[in-house]
């Protein structure tokens, strides 16, 4: 286990130097450049010069990107130059929003395609079966950016049920001591602080959970028809089991090892899909305030979150991983 | 069976309403600031279209940032409310000297900075010795880019042109209400100039204490210092609470103000960039209103019972016509499609309602605009006729416009476009299109070079002065335009600095139909900016040069 661990970690290194290099060489292509980016479209030809010598922007690549590198190494990610302040603070201030819009977003796809599955394979072949079938086929092939318009547009903005943007009513005044605004609530006793938090994360977490939701109904479906041809459930019938018990605890629990698996896998997509939704929704987490970055040609925060962004998803299936070695023993690699 | 999928899917039904009725008790007032309940709204929430670029207001030029600043920060000048027009603000009057070199400001008594410094004649001395003394960094255009413009140079500086060339030679504070500017040459424009939020009066010990002036940088970029991202100090109704970058901007009630406080006492701006996104989050009731509405959404939001509120037009929109190309260059052509263009139509079908047709390159509402120019009227068959004079009537033209963009005096590019090329069309030029995305490649290449025909572009003042506008456009020779007119050039330039008022404004004047019987292009519209509300939003201090301080503003029925 221990040598697992290690082993995906050392693997973890080259990885983020391959995606450091790209996202150096990637960012430097970006029109304009560095010095534009900074100085904005008025820009004098000497002050660009200037910028450029003062920066190094003017030096050989390689040398620019070993600059870069060795800063990183001492964890220095660089500034926002939209903000003025260290890329890792800004990271870390926007963390906890998206890792709340996720987690919402991943009890939504858990706590409906579970069961959505779970029916449809109970009822294999008859209208509910179609039906929920048709549904995570059209969910996945939605685009999230189009559900996120659809959901606002009707529920915000027509049927005025739910904010469109932000984390919070604007007017409310609350104090955020985890920056987790729905936690926050509890812990201080704003409980309508708390909840104006969670109406905010309904639409948003909707359209980002869509796409695992139907991709988790679907394997749920397929593995629960396959469990129930399975020889341990005939054996179990003919024990006399009651069907009620065979269902709960031989079907359910032996359907749900590969939509555990699933559930582990959508973590990437959550945090791809983060950008957008949040874009949609003006949520101030770490997807939008990357897509600010692109439109305002933000280099240190592109290449930063990028890079934090593939860490914190590596470790994340690391994690995930590691704890399947431990519920199920078959998926321990030798 | 189908039972059970029945009692799934009417649950989620369910719970969606459930959560939806609780929700829309939040339009019901919600928590109210200050814990006060049963209170009436006091927070007021205007949707920004994007983050400032720097919360002081000196290193800013952009509309956002000044949006913030005026809340915050006051200069000596105000405007008259609903004119462009200068007025007293923290000086409470001021004389000229003869000679146009000495400024005295007499200044109110009694104000403090939020941080509690005193405001006096040596905060005045105090600013503007900063501004002059900027060094390095802080001389790019991005940053200082106002007192560059209006003063013309620093005390000194690496670039020739900027060292020791401004027109501000010193200041001194005989007491403490009184402070005198004294310049090197004449420049008229000044008063007018010091309404802009760029010349705010901000708090010296503030911006000693958190480094106002350290902008610096370590190898990646420059680094605004502590004093413009989170201790902007002024004498303003509103002090500085918390900027979360692409998130929003919070400011709560300056409690020790001089004026009147009235009854906002927080302002929250949201910051939302998507201009769609700002009209669904004023329908979904998350703000009470925007900036730079959509000319399609103005009835669209009237009718659902939002408030319309008109700016008078500050702007000009024009086209123009470069002169690089030899075609262009003949006055019987640029004459010729003057007189083509329908303007009456062009405002009618393509710009919000409300809009003036222009007849100078700058609007109404400046002091050196001039009734009598020549105007071009609508006029087909004049047009042929001058074309067939000069020779070209079979006519092939580029046309050059951008995509994707609105901008306050420019809303719908594509449509004036085509509304335009009809015109031409219609008295036998062929029109080529050549279409770009505004930023960068439209700008560059109407600005940075001389390959480009006919072209849509135009200009929002920032201050009451003709300058401001003629001299952007037609103060030397400039690859958007691609000709030299030494006359007209030097009108302009001389007319700058003419001390007394009213000569200064009848030399505008000249400058202006100089420029209309020259033609260099055809001044358009003046398109009007308009904003959104909620119904209960009363009083919103609109103002042509956006001097707009929400202490005016009442909320609730």
């Amino acid at each position: 286990m221990t040598r697992l661990i290690l082993r995906r970690l050392a693997l973890l290194i080259p990885t983020l130097l391959g995606l450091s290099v790209l996202l150096f060489l990637w960012v430097r292509a970006l029109p304009g450049g560095p010095a534009t980016a900074l100085l904005g479209e008025r820009a004098t030809p000497e002050a660009v010069e200037r910028i450029n010598q003062l920066y190094g922007f003017d030096r050989p690549l390689p040398q620019q990107y070993v600059t870069w590198l060795g800063q990183l190494l001492q964890g220095n990610f660089g500034v926002s130059t939209r903000t003025g302040r260290p890329v890792l603070d800004e990271f870390w201030a926007r963390f906890p929003a998206t890792v709340e819009l996720s987690l919402v977003a991943l009890v939504v796809a858990v706590g409906i395609g579970i069961p959505l599955g779970y029916l449809a394979a109970r009822h294999q072949g008859r209208l509910v079966d179609h039906a929920a079938v048709f549904t995570s086929l059209l969910g996945v092939t939605i685009p999230v950016f189009f559900l996120a318009f659809l959901l606002k547009w009707l529920f915000a903005v027509q049927l005025g049920w739910f904010p469109s943007t932000g984390r919070q009513d604007a007017a409310m005044i609350a104090t955020h001591p985890t920056r987790f605004y729905v936690l926050d609530g509890l812990l201080t006793r704003e409980w309508d602080a708390s909840w104006d938090a969670l109406v905010h994360l309904v639409l948003p977490a909707l359209a980002l959970g869509t796409i695992p939701l139907a991709i988790i109904a679907r394997i749920t479906r397929a593995s629960v028809i396959d469990v129930q041809h399975a020889d341990y459930v005939r054996t179990a019938r003919a024990k006399g089991l009651s069907p009620a018990h065979v269902r709960s605890r031989v079907i359910l629990h032996n359907a749900m090892l590969p939509v555990s698996t699933t559930i582990g896998l959508q973590v990437g997509l959550l945090l791809s899909g983060a950008v957008l939704t949040e874009t949609v929704f003006a949520f101030p987490g770490i997807g939008k305030f990357l897509a600010d970055a692109v439109f305002n040609l933000d280099y240190a925060v592109l290449q930063g979150f990028i890079l934090l962004i593939a860490v914190v998803y590596a470790l994340v299936n690391l994690a995930v991983d590691v704890s399947y070695g431990l519920i199920d023993p078959r998926t321990r690699t030798r | 069976m189908r039972t059970r999928w029945q009692i799934v899917a009417g649950g989620l039904v369910v719970g969606l309403a459930l959560t939806a009725c609780a929700a829309s008790d939040r339009e019901a007032g919600g928590s109210t600031a200050g814990g006060e309940s049963g209170a009436g709204r006091d927070t007021f929430i205007f949707a920004a279209s994007g983050d400032p670029s720097s919360l002081d207001p000196a290193f800013a030029s952009d509309g956002e940032s000044f949006r913030v600043a005026r809340q915050i920060f006051e200069g000596l000048v105000g405007v008259e409310p609903g004119t462009a027009d200068p007025a007293p603000l923290l000086a409470e009057s001021w004389d000229v000297s003869d000679d146009g070199l000495e400024y005295t400001f007499h200044l109110k008594d009694d104000v403090t900075f939020q941080d509690g410094t005193d405001f006096d004649g040596d905060a005045v001395c105090f600013n503007f010795d900063r501004w002059n003394n900027f060094t390095g960094v802080l001389q790019s255009e991005s940053l200082s880019y106002y007192w560059q413009k209006v003063n013309g140079g620093f005390a000194s500086s690496d670039v020739a042109s900027l060292n020791g060339t401004g027109k501000y030679e010193s200041c001194e504070a005989p007491d403490a209400t009184t402070a005198v500017i004294h310049l090197q040459s004449p420049l008229p424009e000044l008063v007018s100039a010091l309404s802009l939020p760029a010349f705010s009066m901000q708090s010296p010990t503030a911006l000693e204490k958190y480094d106002a002036d350290g902008v610096t940088g370590d190898g990646e970029a420059p680094v605004l210092p502590e004093y413009a991202t989170s201790h902007p100090t002024g004498t303003g109704p509103y002090t500085f609470e918390s900027w979360s970058p692409g998130e929003e901007v919070v400011l709560s009630a300056y409690d020790g103000y001089w004026g009147e406080q009235g009854q906002v006492r927080r302002i929250v701006f949201p910051i939302i960039s998507d201009a769609t996104a700002r009209r669904q989050a004023l329908q979904a009731g998350d703000i009470d209103g925007y900036d730079l509405v959509g000319p399609a959404d103005v009835v669209a939001l009237e009718e659902a019972g939002f408030q319309i509120v008109d700016r008078e037009p500050f702007n000009v929109l024009y086209l123009g016509m470069n002169q690089a190309n030899p075609d262009l260059a003949d006055l019987k052509v640029r004459q010729a499609i003057a007189h083509a263009i329908d303007k009456e139509a062009l405002v009618a079908q393509t710009l919000p309602e409300g809009t003036e047709v222009a007849s100078n390159f700058v609007p109404p509402a400046v002091a050196g605009w001039n009734a009598d120019v020549a105007t071009y009227d609508y006029d087909p068959d004049k047009a042929r006729a001058l074309l067939a004079e000069a020779g070209k009537s079979d006519l092939t033209i580029d046309f050059n416009y951008p995509t994707n963009v609105s901008r306050p005096y420019m809303p719908t590019p594509e449509q004036v476009f085509t509304a335009i090329t009809a015109d031409l069309e219609a008295v036998g030029i062929t029109v080529n299109p050549v279409p770009d995305p505004w930023n960068p490649e439209y700008l560059d290449k109407i600005q940075g070079g001389p390959q480009h025909g006919l072209h849509l572009l135009g200009w929002t003042g920032d201050y009451n002065d003709t300058y401001n506008f003629i001299g952007v456009f037609f103060g030397g020779t400039s690859n958007e335009w691609g000709f030299d007119n030494p006359e007209l050039f030097t009108a302009i330039n001389d007319a700058r600095y003419v001390a007394d008022v009213d000569a200064q404004r009848e030399a505008y004047e000249a400058a202006n139909a100089a420029i209309l019987d020259f033609l260099p292009g055809v001044p358009l519209a003046h398109p009007v900016p308009s904003l959104a509300f909620k119904a209960d939003v009363h009083g919103y201090p609109a103002s042509p040069v956006q001097d707009e301080v929400y202490n005016v503003i009442t909320l609730g029925d």
